[in-house]
């Protein structure tokens, strides 16, 4: 079943109009910082998208970890690279790229078209409660492991970007 | 017109297709990370559009399922950001082209 009403039809147009253009400005922006802010209205959308899908914790976390943490991130790394290294142009591999995805999408469209997509009358959007319970009973293998995926990111993270210098101290002391 | 199921996999397989470019043609390593995170998402915008469009035995794993998606994502971001630094650093270079230290 759709979603009825003027008022999420015109969320998703608009929405869609945002993210869609604003992910082509990310592919075509000449410097990159200005494709990060693109970026970053990217991850706003997609944020008011599942907002729209009833999923209000899932944007809740997009805009926390996406807008405030990856964002800012690639903005450092940018930062931290000189000025010479912000150009975001193409490499020779550009146009193949862009028939290769072209003929992605439509294969994509064409599928998602012709499918008879079994939809459901009866949606009950779970609550954080729910979320949470789930997370801490059925899946806390997966949980836990995703915790330790993470502390292994930082201290990878963390020993990358350790300059000679620290290095060498740290071989003294 | 409503938004239904097959609108919203529209949006995300275009977003997709979009990062797929993003991630195939650019010359910056910090710009492929980009179009990387921009699949990623159309990825998450997918998965729940069928959580909240079809039927399931347990109705919390779409949401559980992008929970990880998006742990994944940071987790990988952080990583692939330090190298890109830490190449520069040793390189002097973040182009993609140019990262050919095991061509012979």
């Amino acid at each position: 079943m759709a979603l009825e009403g003027f008022g999420p039809a015109f969320a998703f147009w608009l929405l869609s109009a945002i993210t869609l253009i604003s992910a082509g400005g990310v592919m075509m922006a000449r410097n990159l910082l200005h494709a990060v802010l693109f970026l970053i209205v990217t991850f706003i959308g997609v944020a008011g998208f599942f907002i729209l899908l009833s999923a209000e914790f899932i944007a809740m976390a997009q805009v926390v970890i996406y807008v405030g943490a990856v964002a800012v991130l690639v903005l450092f790394a940018i930062l931290l690279t000189p000025r010479s290294a912000r150009d975001n142009s193409e490499t020779v591999w550009g146009a193949p790229a862009a028939l290769l995805s072209i003929a992605l999408a439509a294969v994509l469209i064409f599928v998602i078209h012709d499918t008879a997509w079994s939809e459901t009358n009866s949606f009950q959007a779970p609550s954080v409660e729910d979320l949470g319970r789930a997370l801490l009973s059925t899946w806390v293998l997966p949980f836990q492991l995703a915790s330790v995926l993470l502390t292994a990111a930082l201290i990878g993270a963390i020993m990358l970007v350790r300059s000679p210098e620290e290095e060498a101290e740290d071989a003294l002391s | 017109m409503s938004p239904g199921l097959d609108h919203f996999l529209t949006v995300g397989a275009l977003l997709f297709c979009l990062g797929l470019v993003v991630a195939l043609s650019k010359r910056n390593a910090i710009g492929v990370l980009m179009g990387i995170e921009l699949m990623l998402n159309a990825v998450n915008v997918t998965l729940l559009a069928f959580h909240r469009f079809t039927e399931s035995a347990n109705p919390v794993a779409g949401q559980t399922f992008v929970v990880f998606v998006i742990t994944v994502a940071a987790a990988e971001a952080a990583v692939a950001l330090a190298l890109a630094v830490s190449f520069y650093r040793n390189r002097e270079t973040v182009d993609v082209d140019r990262i050919n230290l095991l061509r012979s």
